[in-house]
């Protein structure tokens, strides 16, 4: 096993690839997230930003490319090697994926109890302080999740992520169909999850007032590839044209171009 | 010419696909069957699907076999009244009914109600990365979802069958003495005398392993299931129809077996 200095990046992608029937999503991506750091990836819809941290979990497998996780390769774990990798990492999903079959509290406590095996009742404690983080009053906790809006189930997936304390967390679109009130609040609770707790987190999202308030460093992907990748306060003196059309979300320039050709 | 080609070439091609969609199945049963065996078991949720396939499959199963077990004796009746076998209606309604009527009509009935349902369930976990979820939260969905349904499936059904074979063999008693006129003691004594416990025990094998196509079938296409609802309604319809053509397929095979 490598050794694990201070320096190892906690997540280090290199040379991912992945193609879809003719569809090439990803013609090699790099990226390094350093232990304790907020990633934000940027990019336009479509352009695979999911397809990536999807493969980072092991949920797609990559054509070629390696991803190491402190150090470890982990593209090809399978099993228990896979469960213990997953096991430090929280994910929330750009549509939520709530259980269905299961109450508000249960999504929460999930990772709690299938686990860290953690009893009913102190599990139901803890998620019932996980949603409090995110803004649910502990009346929802037995509603189902159908029953909320797309809002809340947001902030239902944010609190079944962070509720197990994880190392590492992956947020796809964390504040997309929030209000702004909320989205700040989302925002400051993930640099609290990365500053207080020293946790890792790579966010994708197309809010770049939220990427500019969480983001050390931002990344953003086009055309399968990272094109530009930062300190989140550089951003703005980039010179990178693509960079600069999507952050002052500008119809006109390079990527406009690209989708006039195709 | 180009035609003859085109033709061989396409029989090459679903050729190909059906190894390896079989190959596909393969895999996924022994992957399955792994985690059957292996712990850490789901007893809870295990006990659920048992209760949701077993207890509440009880109105469709026993209505089924009422009405087969009384067809039967009625049907038979007329049949054996051509040479004078009019005696041997308890006798071939209760073999009929646990040997091969019990099993097949209990599985086919459930493969509609349970693998359906199995499909749809998965399926929608699939298309809403409610799988994927799993996964990121440590929690193998072979392990929770597949091998509960695996196992209660396989353990409920024999149950559901020796309830219909009963329920059967009951509707037969009720024809032949109500609409037949037969004598209730002799037709009573006559089925208990011809019955052997091979005939419940083939039966109750038969129905262990129609449990097992039956979720087996509904995971295996919920699982893979792609795109949005209408992925789903396929899984669903696929999971129905190859459920009951294997419940057809191992009928014949496992009735073979225990023939020889
Ligand atoms: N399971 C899959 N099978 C086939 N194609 C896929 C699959 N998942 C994603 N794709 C394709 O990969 C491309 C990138 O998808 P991805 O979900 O990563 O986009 P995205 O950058 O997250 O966009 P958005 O901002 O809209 O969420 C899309 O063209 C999509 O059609
Ligand atoms: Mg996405």
């Amino acid at each position: 096993m490598m050794a694990q200095t201070q320096d190892t990046p906690k997540i280090a992608v290199s040379g991912l690839h992945k193609r879809f029937g003719g569809n090439q999503v990803l013609a090699g991506i790099d990226l390094e997230i350093g232990r304790g750091k907020s990633v934000v990836i940027i990019g336009g819809s479509g352009s695979g930003k999911s397809v990536t941290l999807k493969c980072i979990l092991g949920l797609i497998k990559p054509d070629s490319g390696s991803i190491r996780i402190d150090g470890r390769e982990s593209t090809g774990l399978s099993g228990t090697e896979r469960e213990q990798v997953l096991a430090r990492v929280g994910m929330l999903f750009q549509a939520a994926a709530l259980f269905d079959s299961m109450s508000v509290w249960e999504n929460v406590a999930f990772g709690l109890m299938q686990r860290q095996r953690m009893p009913a009742e102190l599990a139901r404690e803890k998620a019932l302080a996980a949603m409090a983080k995110v803004g649910l009053e502990a009346g929802l906790a037995d509603l189902n999740p159908a029953e909320l809006s797309g809002g809340m189930q947001k902030r239902v997936g944010l609190a079944r992520a962070i509720a197990p304390e994880p190392e590492i967390l992956f947020f796809d679109e964390p504040t997309t169909g929030l209000d702004p009130i909320m989205s700040g609040i989302i925002n400051e609770l993930i640099i609290e999850r990365v500053r207080e707790l020293g946790a890792t987190a790579l966010t994708i999202t197309h809010d770049m007032k939220s990427a500019r308030r969480i983001a050390d460093t931002i990344a953003m992907i086009y055309q399968g590839r990272i094109i530009w990748c930062g300190p989140a306060d550089s951003i703005d003196e980039c010179g990178e044209p693509h960079v600069e059309q999507f952050i002052r979300a500008k119809s006109e320039g390079p990527i406009a171009l690209d989708v006039l050709r195709a | 010419m180009m035609s003859r080609w085109n033709f061989l070439a396409a029989i090459g091609r679903i050729f190909i696909s059906f190894l390896n969609s079989t190959g596909h199945l393969i895999l996924f049963t022994a992957t399955a069957l792994r985690h059957v065996v292996l712990p850490p078991f789901f007893l809870r949720i295990t006990f659920q699907q048992m209760l949701r396939i077993g207890y509440f499959s009880l109105p469709v199963v026993g209505l089924t076999a009422i009405f087969t077990g009384a067809v039967l004796a009625l049907q038979i009746y007329i049949g054996g009244s051509r040479f004078n076998a009019e005696g041997f209606v308890g006798q071939v309604v209760v073999i009929s009914m646990v040997r091969e009527l019990g099993p097949v009509l209990a599985a086919l009935m459930l493969a509609g109600r349970v693998s359906s349902a199995i499909a749809a369930e998965i399926g929608t976990m699939r298309v809403t990365e409610q799988i994927d979820a799993l996964t990121t939260l440590a929690t193998n969905p072979f392990k929770y979802l597949v091998a509960p349904r695996l196992i209660a499936a396989t353990l409920t059904l024999p149950l559901l069958v020796l309830v219909a074979d009963i329920i059967g063999v009951m509707g037969g008693f009720l024809a032949a003495t109500q609409r037949l006129g037969l004598n209730a003691g002799i037709y009573m004594k006559t089925t208990l005398d011809v019955l052997q416990l091979e005939d419940v025990t083939s039966g109750l094998t038969k129905a262990a392993v129609f449990g097992f196509l039956i979720a087996l079938m509904g995971c295996y296409h919920g699982y893979n299931s792609k795109g949005g609802a209408q992925g789903v309604g396929a899984a669903t319809t696929d999971a129905v129809v190859s459920a009951s053509i294997l419940i057809l397929l191992f009928n014949y095979v496992l009735t073979d077996f225990f023939f020889s």
